[in-house]
């Protein structure tokens, strides 16, 4: 007996792709109904140019949510202005977009302003089982709540403004399961950082990830969106996580989430998001959640990570195309291989991005520097990742922790994850950071940058070099 | 958008591994509300000192390949952030066709969306066209996209395969949004049923 098509196990990602088909070619390729819209300044400007020379509009401004986060300053003289005139041209540009096409906004002055990808579950823009785009690879964040959220071109921005749809063709499944239990000190980013080292930053090219498993069941939205942030950084244009009681919870209440008898509606179709028995993956990866340490990066590259126990890899380590560019990485980072991770000394803690900068990322990081100090020399900063998290902080007295442990605490954008506003390392400057990007020149022009998650960033800017949380975190303050 | 059908042209080495869009398009360039004038900036920190001075070492600073409109490059090229400049540099500079035995899935789309060709082909053809390269500009490769073939200078040839739509559109130079346009009645339609269906949208 043949199964018929219909009734074929499916995957998330098959459910929600089926969902949102408008039209099937015959070879494949589908024009995908997208149900968000995230813009942001750096990426839009050419777009709405675009819609503009050829006179037209866009075609479900309601499903379009526009904020700047990239170029905006985070000192908190920003009222007064842009000085950058290229970054106030490209932020103003934003705003007369916003305001001519009509699409739902967030100015600079607006409390709920933030990086993009954080106010969108923020404001419960992001909701389960939607098509979410944005002309920005982070976008991946949203896979949290068990949305298919990619990022694409400025080409595509532009049409999916027009249309509200993408041409797409369909990627591969991938499932991603975290077993077990994860040991104290080990956080959503270590779990992430983990899973790129094994699989490479190419491992996921041309797949949606689904990460599952028990450690996936037992982290909050918080350390979702960490994960799922960084699926791009693992070659995974998407990552997803099924929906559950935890997303559910997180979602009722926000400003723009369903209420009433539609919550009820969307509740029932949401409990069915999640592979079926039997769907089928192209490609397979476990790790147990007991065997990863708290993690850092050494190198260039994300996939560039080992456990903060390990040593500096040499290039005869590598194989291929690799040696090279491990060699590359050293000299550029500065390291000598054989050096114990841990004797790491660093310059800078920057503590934020789309990847760590929601209201848990900065607790966690409080409660590591209650009652310490910034070592000498270091300097740190801290960007909440919109108006509403820093305010909430505030409420908490996280604040206070930050300065009192020599921090400086900031207003909310993407800030010194890539140093499109003045938030910049020095040239040989080297950085404990949360961000996603550990790239030649991200965080500055020969900037020199190791990712880590927001307690061990803290603990670095203590110690003045990396440490081990587990080691750290059991002495007294 | 400019069609693509065949080139032949000078190709620069690039065996680095990993060429994120970082690299391609440093941040600082991301400033600009326009798509054209980003070649003088592609690889910038490469390809300049701090001084804006250029550093003779890089490939594309050497006279034989200061013309070229093929890029051979290591795994995994434009990895990173999804910014289209990547491509928009690479157009403005010269470059209609990058080859490698990867890429990552948001740059390769957005290459199609440029006119810009980017050639998947196993590790040994890549090896043999970067050899190839290092010859200089006398050694010029031809990538004939009708064809689906990429021949280095001696002759010696390889295939690639390449999806029929995206094959289409280059060739033709065609506009997605106005090939999209012309469905809007499935478009409408679907926002009916999603309206009965997804009402909380």
């Amino acid at each position: 007996m043949t199964i018929p098509a219909a009734a074929a196990p499916r995957t998330l990602y098959d459910k929600i792709w089926d969902a949102h088909v408008v039209d099937r070619q015959e070879d494949g390729t589908c024009l995908l109904y997208i149900d968000r819209h995230l813009v942001h300044e750096v990426t839009s400007p050419q777009a709405f140019e675009g819609l503009r020379m050829a006179g037209r509009k866009v075609r479900a401004p309601e499903r379009t949510i526009a904020v700047p986060d990239h170029n905006v300053p985070t000192t908190w003289d920003r009222e007064k202005g842009i000085d950058n005139e290229e970054s106030r041209i490209q932020v103003e540009a934003l705003d007369r977009n916003a305001r001519e096409f009509g699409v739902v906004y967030y100015p600079v002055n607006d409390i709920r302003q933030g990086i993009v990808h954080i106010v969108g579950p923020e404001q419960g823009w992001t909701l389960p089982g939607m098509t979410v785009v944005c002309g920005d690879s982070h976008t991946a964040t949203h896979g949290a709540f068990g949305a298919l959220a990619h990022g694409i071109g400025t080409s595509e921005v532009e049409h999916v403004l027009a249309t509200q749809t993408l041409i797409q063709k369909k990627s591969r499944n991938m499932k991603v399961e975290i077993t077990g239990r994860l040991a104290p000190g080990v956080t959503a980013k270590d779990v992430v950082l983990a899973i790129i080292a094994r699989t490479g930053t190419a491992g996921g090219t041309g797949h949606v990830i689904e990460y599952c498993g028990e450690v996936i069941r037992n982290l909050s939205m918080e350390g979702r969106m960490t994960i799922c942030n960084m699926a791009i950084e693992g070659g995974a244009r998407a990552g997803l996580i099924a929906p559950d009681e935890t997303t559910f919870a997180y979602v009722k209440g926000r400003p723009h989430a369903p209420k009433g008898a539609q919550w009820e509606a969307a509740l029932a179709w949401w409990k069915t998001l999640r592979s079926d028995e039997g769907a089928h993956f192209d490609k397979v990866v476990t790790l147990r959640g007991e065997d990863i340490a708290p993690t850092v990066t050494w190198g260039t590259s994300p996939e560039d990570a080992l456990p903060i126990t390990a040593r500096v890899p040499a290039p005869e380590d590598f194989t291929g195309g690799k040696v090279e560019a491990a060699r590359r990485s050293l000299d550029y980072m500065g390291l000598t291989p054989g050096t114990p991770l841990t004797d790491i000394a660093i310059d800078a803690v920057f503590i934020g991005s789309c990847t760590n900068g929601r209201i848990e990322d900065l607790r966690a990081a409080a409660d590591v520097l209650r009652g310490r100090r910034l070592a000498e020399g270091v300097r740190g900063m801290v960007v909440p990742g919109s108006g509403l998290v820093r305010a909430q902080a505030e409420e908490e007295g996280l604040d206070r922790i930050f300065k009192d442990a020599g921090f400086e605490w900031r207003l909310a954008g993407c800030s010194m994850c890539l140093g499109m506003n003045p938030d910049q390392l020095a040239p040989g400057e080297r950085c404990a950071a949360t961000s996603n990007r550990n790239f030649e020149g991200r965080q500055g022009y020969r900037g020199r940058t190791h990712l880590m998650s927001p307690a061990m960033a803290a603990a670095a800017g203590v110690a003045g070099r990396l440490v081990d949380i587990r080691e750290f975190a059991a002495q007294p303050a | 958008m400019e069609k693509f059908t065949t080139l032949t042209g000078i190709a620069a080495p690039m065996p680095l591994v990993n060429i994120d869009t970082d690299m391609i398009i440093p941040k600082q360039f991301l400033k600009t509300i326009k798509r054209s004038g980003l070649g003088v900036n592609l690889f910038d920190e490469l390809r300049y000192d701090r001084d804006g001075r250029e550093i003779p070492d890089f490939v594309l600073n050497q006279p034989a390949w200061r013309n070229a409109q093929i890029l051979i490059a290591g795994d995994n090229f434009g990895c990173g952030s999804s910014r289209e400049h990547a491509p928009w540099a690479l157009l403005d500079f010269g470059i209609r066709c990058v080859i490698s035995t990867s890429f990552a899935d948001i740059f390769f789309n957005n290459c199609f969306k440029n006119g810009i060709l980017p050639v998947v082909l196993p590790q040994d053809a890549v090896d043999a066209l970067m050899k190839d390269a290092r010859k200089g500009a006398n050694a010029r490769q031809t990538v004939d996209l009708e064809a689906q073939t990429v021949t280095a200078s001696d002759g010696r040839s390889w295939s690639f395969e390449i999806d029929p739509f995206r094959k289409h559109c280059l060739l033709n130079g065609l506009d997605d949004i106005g090939l999209t346009m012309e469905k809007a009645a499935l478009i409408d339609r679907y926002e009916m049923q999603m309206a009965q269906a997804r009402p909380w949208v």
